[in-house]
């Protein structure tokens, strides 16, 4: 969930570039053999104009029905998380809600495309109007902060709505190459913007499964995208696919079980480690718009 | 809601720098583009015939840091002080009015990774020293475009990026350990010390200096964007001097405690003098360093406030000097000499032993290039006092034998140490000078 409005952006921007110092021991074997960015760019420089427009047709396709395998799984999830909510389990609904928002997270620039589903869905405290607010994020203060499943009922009630609503509308979104390879690039932003700073989950601290969820839908666009890459690009492809293998390696030693410790439990140190790696994957990844031409 | 991707203006986005690329050679081509022309006419070139100092003091920055290479005289590039040379520019380069210094870390242990980067940042500090944008991805609305754009249309404005590499450098991660000079190592402890490490160490340095912030800045954010995956920031500051627009006669500049700083320099003209302060020659120790130089950073900061509240005889006999003129306390012109046995009536010395001078001065045998900037960091939530200070930086042949030996006179009985506290420290190795179609630290890297 990102508004422009309301992102602090040279707060972020501050605390990215001076989160504090760590160690001076190797910050991570991030990328064994790659490129610099610089080299990435120059690699990208003539194509497009020579060669035929690329045909994104089949990668259109597996991206709307993976689109839709996360929705189904979505509105399954978010059945059951509200379920408990409107059962006064305040265990088990705390329990099933960040797994849900996983599916919702791995394709959100998709719902943000969707008028004013994000919104409603994923907005934070302040995102909107006190009275507008709803969704996950209303849910999860009432549940933390509250501690209580109770007045939660109809808010549940519109969430599973809203969640059915997306499912519905997904079938027919318009999806083109373009938005696919702005969509990877968004996918980390969001990353980069509110979940490293631990912003999107305030009250539960489950930030880090929104993480993953953003990398690993990212990094379902770069696969489908990867053979015209390959065809157009080599290096960067294999860059970016070395800088998700190595992003991927900061993220493990985070993972309980199926689920992420809670973000409060990062040092300072490990939470400017995540950042960096995702800066050193966005930025080569926000190349891949090379395969579109010129 | 539907977040605007800055990265992607998309197709009806104005097209960017079209009139760029029609005489630009491309990535490394240094043809004099049409903006370069235009600069020369325009505002920006009469500001600077203008800005009395400016063209003499490049002029002379340029031979003397490259005595050796023909200067070369375009016109167009008036205010840019070239990359490539004997030595790195930056050192000898009187100072420009803003600095951006930053250290990095590496991320890779690959000696291959740091080598691309030293040489995708030798490309970039060649575009950004001559006022080109970098790369050649700026106009494709698909792409993001390869500079960042905030110095676009804007002068060279004296840019000079000065490249080093810190003792952590040579720690084996890259197998480097042998090629590490014997003497070069972090810092001792001084008494007083008062480090924080998010002030200190790196395994890499870039110091941006020049004319104009956001020249300076745009340097640093995209040599920093083009490290990304190779190596990250580490800590970075922001620093200033007067402005060569506010002082057009180039007077020595004054800290922020009021007095003129830099007088005791060496005569950076004196090719001599700085083959024996500041740049390493053969038997120094290893090759690769010869035509380089040490660098030595201390984040100081001042207690201004309590400063303030000191008057002035005391605020002299600190410093030495007098506090207008910059002479020595006793003497009339900032350029007199130091002279630390005169005595008064009473047999006094007239130059405190304890005062910054004498003993920086000491015998006057051991000297060093400094080449500092004031910073201001907003202010110190917990006191509520201003964080400013003096991002201290100076340049010599040796650390051990030039800065530790002073540093250790000065943190024992500095009567300036009242009134400020050494926050950050970094050393770090400066290369010599990058040959055109070399590229920088390749004395080091083959
Ligand atoms: C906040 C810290 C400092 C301030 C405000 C400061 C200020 C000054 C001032 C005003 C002078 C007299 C003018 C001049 O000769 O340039 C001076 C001289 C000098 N300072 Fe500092 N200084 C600081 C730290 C240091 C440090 C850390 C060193 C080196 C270890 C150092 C080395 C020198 C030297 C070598 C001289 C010239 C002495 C001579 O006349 O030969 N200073 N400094």
């Amino acid at each position: 969930m990102k508004f422009s409005y309301v992102v602090p952006v040279g707060l972020l921007a501050a605390s990215i570039l001076f989160a504090g110092c760590g160690s001076n021991e190797n910050n991570g074997n991030t990328a064994s053999d790659s490129n610099t960015t610089a080299d990435a760019q120059v690699a990208t420089t003539a194509p497009g104009t020579t060669e035929a427009a690329a045909d994104f047709t089949a990668a259109i396709d597996k991206y709307r029905t993976y689109v839709i395998e996360q929705c189904d799984a979505f509105v399954k999830e978010t059945e059951n998380f509200i379920n408990a909510v409107k059962e006064g389990k305040l265990e088990e609904a705390k329990a099933l809600y960040a797994p849900a928002r996983m599916y919702y997270e791995r394709i959100e620039p998709i719902a943000e495309a969707l008028g004013d589903l994000d919104p409603n869905i994923d907005a934070r405290e302040n995102d909107v109007d006190a009275t507008e607010w709803r969704g996950f994020h209303r849910i999860e203060k009432s549940l933390w902060v509250e501690k209580t499943t109770k007045g939660m009922e109809t808010t549940a009630d519109i969430l599973l709505k809203d969640a059915q609503l997306l499912r519905a509308k997904v079938e027919t979104a318009d999806i083109d190459a373009n938005l696919l390879v702005t969509g990877a690039v968004e996918l980390l932003n969001e990353v980069s913007s509110s979940k490293v700073t631990g912003e999107e989950e305030r009250y539960s601290h489950t930030d880090l499964y929104d993480f993953v969820a953003n990398v690993e839908g990212a990094e379902k666009i770069y696969e489908l995208l990867k053979p015209e890459l390959a065809k157009i690009d080599p290096t960067l492809e294999q860059t970016i696919g070395e800088r998700f293998a190595a992003l991927k390696t900061e993220l493990a030693p985070f993972k309980v079980g199926e689920g992420y410790v809670s973000y409060e439990e990062l040092k300072e140190e490990e939470v400017r480690k995540l950042s960096q790696s995702l800066d050193a994957l966005a930025e080569p990844l926000s190349n891949m718009g090379t395969i579109l031409g010129v | 809601m539907k977040d605007k991707n800055p990265s992607n203006p998309g197709p009806s986005s104005p097209e960017l720098n079209s009139k760029e690329n029609d005489s630009s050679t491309g990535f490394t081509g240094k043809k004099v583009s049409r903006r370069d022309m235009l600069r020369l006419t325009g505002v920006g070139g009469l500001g600077l015939l203008l800005g009395g100092g400016g063209i003499g003091s490049i002029i002379a920055a340029r031979s003397a840091a490259a005595p050796n290479r023909a200067v070369q005289a375009s016109a167009a590039l008036a205010d840019s002080i070239p990359f490539f040379g004997e030595h790195q520019a930056g050192i000898l380069t009187p100072a420009q009015n803003f600095l951006c210094f930053a250290a990095f870390d590496l991320t890779t242990t690959n000696l291959s990774d740091v080598k691309k980067l030293f040489q995708a940042w030798t490309t970039t500090a060649a575009s950004l020293t001559s006022g080109q944008l970098i790369g050649n991805v700026n106009d494709n609305p698909n792409l993001p475009p390869t500079d960042t754009g905030e110095a676009d249309g804007l002068s060279p404005s004296r840019c000079t990026l000065t490249f080093g590499v810190g003792p952590s450098f040579f720690d084996g991660r890259l197998g480097l350990g042998s090629q590490r000079p014997a003497s070069f190592q972090d810092l001792p402890v001084f008494t007083g010390d008062n480090l924080e490490p998010q002030w200190c160490g790196g395994d890499l340095c870039v110091q941006a200096c020049a004319d104009d912030m956001q020249v300076a800045f745009h340097a640093i954010r995209n040599l920093a964007r083009i490290a990304r995956g190779t190596a990250v920031l580490r800590w970075t500051q922001e620093g200033f001097q007067r402005s060569s627009g506010a002082d057009p006669k180039g007077a020595t500049p004054r800290n922020l405690l009021g007095f003129k700083d830099g007088t005791g320099n060496p005569d950076v003209t004196d090719r001599k003098e700085m083959d024996t302060v500041v740049w390493n020659n053969s038997g120094d120790g290893p090759s690769w360093m010869n035509g380089g130089t040490y660098m030595a950073v201390r984040r100081v900061m001042l207690r201004i406030e309590v400063w303030d509240r000191s008057n002035l005889s005391d605020q002299e006999a600190t410093f030495g000097r007098h506090r207008q003129t910059g002479a020595p306390i006793g003497a009339k012109d900032e350029f007199d000499d130091l002279d630390l046995k005169a005595t008064d009536a009473s047999g006094k010395l007239i130059i405190p032993e304890n005062s910054h001078s004498a003993l920086a001065h000491g015998d006057g045998t051991v000297k060093m290039l400094r080449r500092s900037y004031s910073y201001s960091s907003g202010m110190n939530l917990k006191t509520g006092q201003l964080d400013a200070g003096l991002l201290f930086i100076s340049f010599q042949r040796d650390l051990v034998k030039q800065f530790v030996s002073i540093q250790q006179r000065l943190s024992k009985i500095d009567k300036l140490n009242e009134y400020m506290t050494h926050t950050g420290s970094a050393v770090f190795a400066c290369f010599p000078g990058t040959r055109k179609g070399g590229y920088i630290g390749q004395s080091l890297l083959g």
